[in-house]
């Protein structure tokens, strides 16, 4: 077998595609999040940053691509291991204790696919800017600020003032923190980088940057529907 | 003590199971697993019926033959205890105790709870052995190694083979199982030349057999009698893929 073959055809190499796109997205979600605190600082840090990201094609399309390849690759050796996994015990257990076991590790496939779900939706919502799907009845497109600039700080501030938009985010949030603190560490055991010695920090490590992730993310729709940014959707 | 089995009754690998419930009398606390179904089978032939077919060997916890599923774990949940050396003492009176067999496409059903795990010999033969010229028996430590390694190799080589890790595994996956097979010749120097064309014809042969993959779940280390590593897996997720890249 070639290395092509090894690596697409083997269950050991859909592991790897699994672990080095994961390791991809996980650096994207790091990115984003780090890029969405901008938040904070107010309308002028966020719109700057987003004309930035906007003006710039060059950089924006090859990352958008790149990221689109990560999630079909992700999703199409997370499917064609599903299928064989299950092929892999025809008749199951009639008394099945998932013995030393973890729930996010038994979940990573529902988990996964809710994830995808939102991820969608939050496309639509805040990159296609679909009216119909805000909730608000306004049309983030027309946000301007005084620079002539996308508005993103309305545009977060007005769509995150929907509790079920904030609740569906949340929910979202509190599944991927679960799905990263296997998947951090797992991606680590799937391309060999794990032994006794490095086990207990990965793993314990995956769940605090897990955690991290959930808070960092979380601290936006929570802040806004607390109060944050009402002046500007006055 | 009185107990109830509930236990997977199968004619053959062609024919539908089912589960039977039988009575198990008088049992002793210091008795065995096996031992208590030894007297519940000799009441089923003294009642002119199909007594429970299922392996042991040794009974010492060294053989791996012995392989049931008790109340959904595989050798019953005491770490480090094969179903031979679970005693009767685990259990209490008047409770149901549910006996299934290793589930895997890989793993048919003989008969009842006997499975035939010749795919562990497959895999075996793929690539769990070293190629040398046979001969006059070679000078002991005439290749030095250190006791960190032969200590890590004799870890993975305790693998006894019965396959609870397939048989706990969500994803009935078979990776402990190669990995410490893997593990034991590639850690030492003797099995150095050979340890990526070993590594890689040990999985396909694996996924050839139709074990499913693994996910990290932990369940294979947690049943293990053996506590083998799951970072072995993870040594035999390496070699495979320098092997892979190298193409060996």
């Amino acid at each position: 077998m070639n290395i092509i073959a090894y690596l697409f055809k083997s269950s050991l190499g859909k592991k790897y595609i699994m672990a080095v796109t994961g390791c991809c997205l996980f650096l994207f979600v790091v990115g984003h999040m780090v890029g969405n605190l901008q938040v904070f600082l107010g309308p002028e840090a966020i719109n700057r940053y987003g004309h930035f990201l906007q003006s710039n094609p060059e950089l924006i399309w090859p990352a958008r691509l790149g990221l689109l390849t990560m999630v079909a690759l992700h999703i199409w050796s997370a499917a064609r291991l599903s299928v064989e996994n299950r092929a892999a015990r025809p008749v199951a257990y009639q008394t099945y204790k998932p013995m030393g076991s973890s729930y996010a590790s038994r979940t990573m496939l529902m988990g996964g696919l809710i994830i995808a779900t939102f991820i969608i939706y939050h496309l639509l919502h805040f990159t296609f800017q679909v009216q119909a799907i805000n909730f608000t009845g306004q049309n983030f497109v027309d946000f301007t600020d005084a620079e002539k600039r996308h508005d993103i700080f309305k545009m977060i501030v007005t769509g995150f003032r929907n509790p079920l938009v904030s609740g569906f985010y949340l929910l979202s949030m509190s599944l991927l923190c679960l799905h990263l603190s296997h998947g951090v560490s797992s991606m680590f055991q799937s391309i060999g980088w794990k032994n006794d010695t490095y086990r207990p920090i990965i793993d314990k490590g995956a769940c605090l940057v897990a955690g991290v992730i959930f808070l960092g993310y979380s601290s936006i729709p929570v802040a806004i529907l607390l109060g944050f940014g009402k002046d500007v959707v006055k | 003590m009185n107990l109830t089995l509930k236990v997977w009754r199968q004619k053959n690998g062609q024919s539908a199971g089912h589960f039977d419930t039988y009575p198990a009398r008088d049992v002793i606390e210091d008795m065995s697993f096996l031992e208590m179904l030894d007297v519940v089978n000799e009441d089923l032939i003294a009642a002119g019926k199909d007594p429970i077919a299922f392996d042991s060997d040794c009974r010492e916890g060294i053989c791996g033959m012995c392989s049931l599923v008790i109340n959904g774990v595989p050798h019953g949940g005491h770490r480090g205890t094969a179903t031979c050396q679970l005693h009767m003492r685990h259990f209490k009176d008047g409770e149901t105790i549910t006996i299934e067999p290793w589930r895997a496409e890989a793993f048919p059903i003989i008969k009842d709870v006997a499975v035939n795990r010749a795919a562990f010999d497959r895999i075996m033969q793929a690539g769990g052995f070293i190629s040398v010229n046979t001969g006059g028996t070679p000078d002991g430590n005439a290749i030095p190694i250190s006791k960190a390694v032969a200590d890590k190799s004799m870890d993975a080589a305790a693998c006894i083979g019965c396959g609870a890790c397939v048989a706990a595994c969500k994803n009935a996956s078979a990776m402990l199982f190669v990995a410490a097979k893997v593990s034991q010749l590639n850690l030492l120097p003797q099995g150095e030349p050979e340890k990526h064309r070993r590594a890689l014809a040990m999985v396909t042969q694996m996924d050839k057999e139709g074990f499913g993959s693994c996910t990290v779940t932990g369940s294979c280390e947690a049943v293990c009698p053996k506590e083998i590593s799951l970072s072995f897996i993870a040594k035999l997720n390496r070699d495979y893929g320098i092997g892979a890249l190298l193409g060996k």
